[in-house]
């Protein structure tokens, strides 16, 4: 079976005329006169993994415009007793729900939920893989801060290959021919992530990585997905940790972002994130009207 | 067309061309069963006296009975996704008259008793099936099994599939007693401590689906520390299952030059498919070796060409429904592949890559009993056993997976249209399947 309409499992699939639509159609959503259009409508949040940020957000966005919401997570539901991901999803759409939103560990989970479920699923980040309401949010935030990606360059710093925020936000910006550097040591930002888009490159150095660069996105290293890799903690503050003086290196005006949780004292310095230059609480708050654009695609409202 | 339940004593098969590898026959050729063994092989029309039936082979190539080397068939234990009788019928109608079945069972396969189960009749086996047991006991890497007393009960190698000997200590030990018992031992090449929590090969894809991937190093380690042993110990007999990976098969090409006894097998997914073609976390996708880089592929291929590759095997591994539709990460890893087996190889290997027919048929005969002893097979010569696989190599037809004999439909090639089709099936002289 194919996705329902509406669904949202990936940005590398979405044509950069459907993600601008996307974008112009956010910036319509006001969070404080939404849109009734999810009135008396059933979204389920099925999180197998923790979340903040994504999570409330979509939440208040589903809210906002009137749906109510169920939250399912792993622990303390059936998942905890073994029931399947596709049997959930059977439960689920049986209790009515009209929009799923699932937050899964593993990779392509969404997909498979798609797969089988005749209602739109919207992917809240599925393991290594994507997690494309986040991509949209950070350029939604771009675009408010930069007006255009025209002759940008973005600079992504940290734990790329763990990363499905990363991942999603190449595949968006190369589609508007955004230059991209990943920065990082080997383990984390493999070569092989020059294959993901067009227009990525790859350094190790940090001067290089952020000389001219109009946005820094930083990545918590994500200790728990390391699976058996040594990463030396000290060494990677000592060569990538964002400071006020490396963040010089960037282009006067740079911003700085970050999807959260941010580990203050690792990825990046208290300076940095309580910065002039940190739009790391702006992207937490344009998520939920990106988000209200994303639910109400899902049910068939953006023109 | 003949009834293939009439129990008879003598066959002949007539006007086919029959490729017989082993014996250098590759021209057309009448050839007579009796009472299961090779009567007599004969210039068309020459076979003297009558025989019960008669089976016209026109058109037709008349093979020795294939072999396959290397299949999951899940009993004991696991009878929801195949059984002897389900998987040995799948068998039957991919043309395999033998297969080599693989211990990793439920309970595993590392005792007599369980050797002996196997063998007996009420299993239901339509063709031959002959038991590799477990190298160490319930494959767990520490203790080696007793393999003069499963060799004596009828296993014709010993492997712990699946789950890869890692300790050198122990690979040294099973090499050096195979060795003694001319015995050999089959080794699923794969360095699991470097593949925990791996879905596919690790390249370009697997970056891109946000998959972690098994490199091919993983393989090639595990086969360089295997061949070195084998190198130097005496008598040592290796089989490397379902070699994938190019590098790999730089440390088999070596030890085949220094005559050392080193045979390996690769799969017709391996040889047709890479990891590139895995579209939507399809589960159908997922087996273990994974599919590999383009190149390594081309390095399976011009292997296969060259003579390098002794066997084609298919790691037939048939999973329920419930255990591939999943997250991708967490389903089943292996497909079927008997019934698809032969068409994939005369497609991909004889029609597209211009490998001669005899070569395609030696992999699936001579080139099996090269890697384990399998007495009076692999050949139709006089006295040979009267198995015997007859197709038509230019017949198109489209796979329909939900019509498999196999209790299981987990493949990649549903709906695949293929050249070549299995026509009988025949097994100690009676027909087991016709087309």
């Amino acid at each position: 079976m194919n996705p329902a309409r509406g669904s949202l499992l990936g940005i590398e699939h979405l044509e950069a005329a459907e993600i601008l639509k996307l974008l112009k159609f956010a910036r319509r959503m006001n969070p404080d006169k939404p849109p009734t259009w999810l009135k008396g409508k059933r979204v389920v949040l099925l999180f197998y993994e923790a979340s903040t940020r994504t999570r409330s957000s979509f939440e208040f966005a589903a809210k906002l415009m009137g749906a109510h919401t169920v939250l399912i997570q792993s622990v303390g539901s059936s998942i905890e007793k073994g029931e399947s991901l596709l049997d959930t999803g059977y439960t689920v759409r049986a209790l009515g729900a009209d929009i799923i939103i699932i937050r899964h560990p593993n990779a392509g989970a969404p997909q498979v939920m798609a797969e089988h479920i005749d209602v739109p699923i919207i992917n809240a980040g599925d393991g290594l893989h994507e997690h494309p309401s986040q991509a949209l949010l950070d350029a939604y935030t771009i675009l408010r801060n930069k007006k255009t990606f025209k002759g940008l360059q973005v600079s992504i710093v940290g734990d790329i290959f763990h990363s499905r925020v990363a991942r999603s936000a190449c595949h968006l910006l190369s589609k508007f021919g955004v230059k991209i550097v990943l920065c990082g040591p080997p383990e984390l930002a493999p070569d092989i992530a020059t294959t993901l888009a067009p227009g990525v490159r790859v350094t190790r150095h940090i001067e290089e990585g952020l000389r001219g660069t109009d946005v820094v996105m930083l990545l918590r290293v994500q200790t728990e997905r390391l699976a058996g890799m040594k990463i030396d903690l000290a060494e990677y503050i000592a060569r990538y940790q964002m400071t006020p003086a490396r963040l010089k290196m960037a282009k006067k005006g740079a911003i700085v972002m970050h999807p959260g949780p941010i580990i203050r004292g690792l990825e990046l310095t208290g300076e940095v994130a309580d910065g002039a230059q940190a739009r790391i609480l702006e992207e937490v708050r344009n998520g939920v009207p990106t988000r209200m654009a994303i639910l109400a695609r899902a049910m068939g409202r953006m023109r | 067309m003949i009834n293939p339940n009439k129990n008879r004593s003598s066959l002949v098969i007539q006007g086919g061309h029959l490729i017989d590898p082993a014996a250098r026959i590759d021209v057309p050729m009448d050839v007579l069963l009796r009472d299961g063994r090779v009567a007599e092989v004969a210039p068309p029309g020459k076979i003297k006296g009558g025989a019960d039936e008669k089976f016209d082979a026109r058109g037709l190539i008349v093979a020795p009975g294939f072999i396959d080397l290397h299949v999951h068939l899940r009993e004991p234990g696991q009878a929801h996704k195949e059984t002897i009788a389900s998987g040995t019928a799948a068998a039957a109608a991919g043309g395999f008259t033998s297969v080599c079945t693989m211990p990793n069972t439920v309970p595993v396969v590392d005792s007599v008793e369980w050797i002996e189960w196997l063998r007996q009749p009420d299993r239901g086996a339509l063709v031959n099936v002959f038991a590799i047991a477990a190298a160490t006991r319930a494959s767990k890497g520490i203790a080696l099994t007793d393999f003069r007393a499963l060799q004596s009960a009828g296993a014709i190698a010993v492997t712990d599939d699946g789950k890869p000997i890692l300790d050198d200590n122990i690979m040294r030990e099973a090499l050096t007693l195979g060795g003694e018992l001319n015995f050999p031992v089959v080794q699923h090449a794969e360095d699991t401590r470097m593949t925990e929590n791996c879905s596919m090969h690790a390249g370009a894809r697997s970056f891109r689906l946000g998959l972690r991937g098994m490199t091919a190093s993983a393989e090639a380690s595990i086969v360089e520390r295997d061949v070195q042993l084998a190198m130097y110990i005496p008598n040592a007999r290796l089989h490397v299952a379902h070699l994938s990976t190019a590098d790999a098969l730089k440390s088999v090409r070596r030890a085949k030059r220094a005559r050392a006894k080193v045979t390996f097998e690769v799969t017709p997914h391996h040889f047709t498919l890479t990891d590139e073609d895995m579209r939507d976390y399809d589960s159908n996708y997922k087996m273990n070796p994974p599919l590999r880089s383009a190149s390594d592929r081309e390095a399976i291929v011009a292997a296969l060409a060259d003579g390098t590759v002794d066997a084609i095997a298919t790691d037939h591994a048939p999973h329920a429904v419930h255990e591939k539709t999943m997250e991708f990460e967490r389903a089943a890893f292996g497909i079927t592949g008997l019934e698809t087996a032969l068409a994939l190889s005369i497609t991909r290997l004889h029609r597209e890559s211009r490998i001669p027919l005899a070569r395609v048929v030696e992999l699936f005969t001579a080139g099996p009993v090269r890697c384990v002893d399998l007495r009076g097979r692999g050949s139709l010569a006089q006295g040979c056993v009267a198995d015997v696989t007859i197709f038509d190599p230019k017949k198109k037809w489209r796979y329909d997976a939900s019509q498999s004999r196999s209790k299981s439909k987990n493949t990649p090639f549903d709906g695949w249209e293929l050249t070549g089709q299995v026509v009988a099936t025949i097994v100690g002289g009676k027909i087991v399947f016709t087309a």
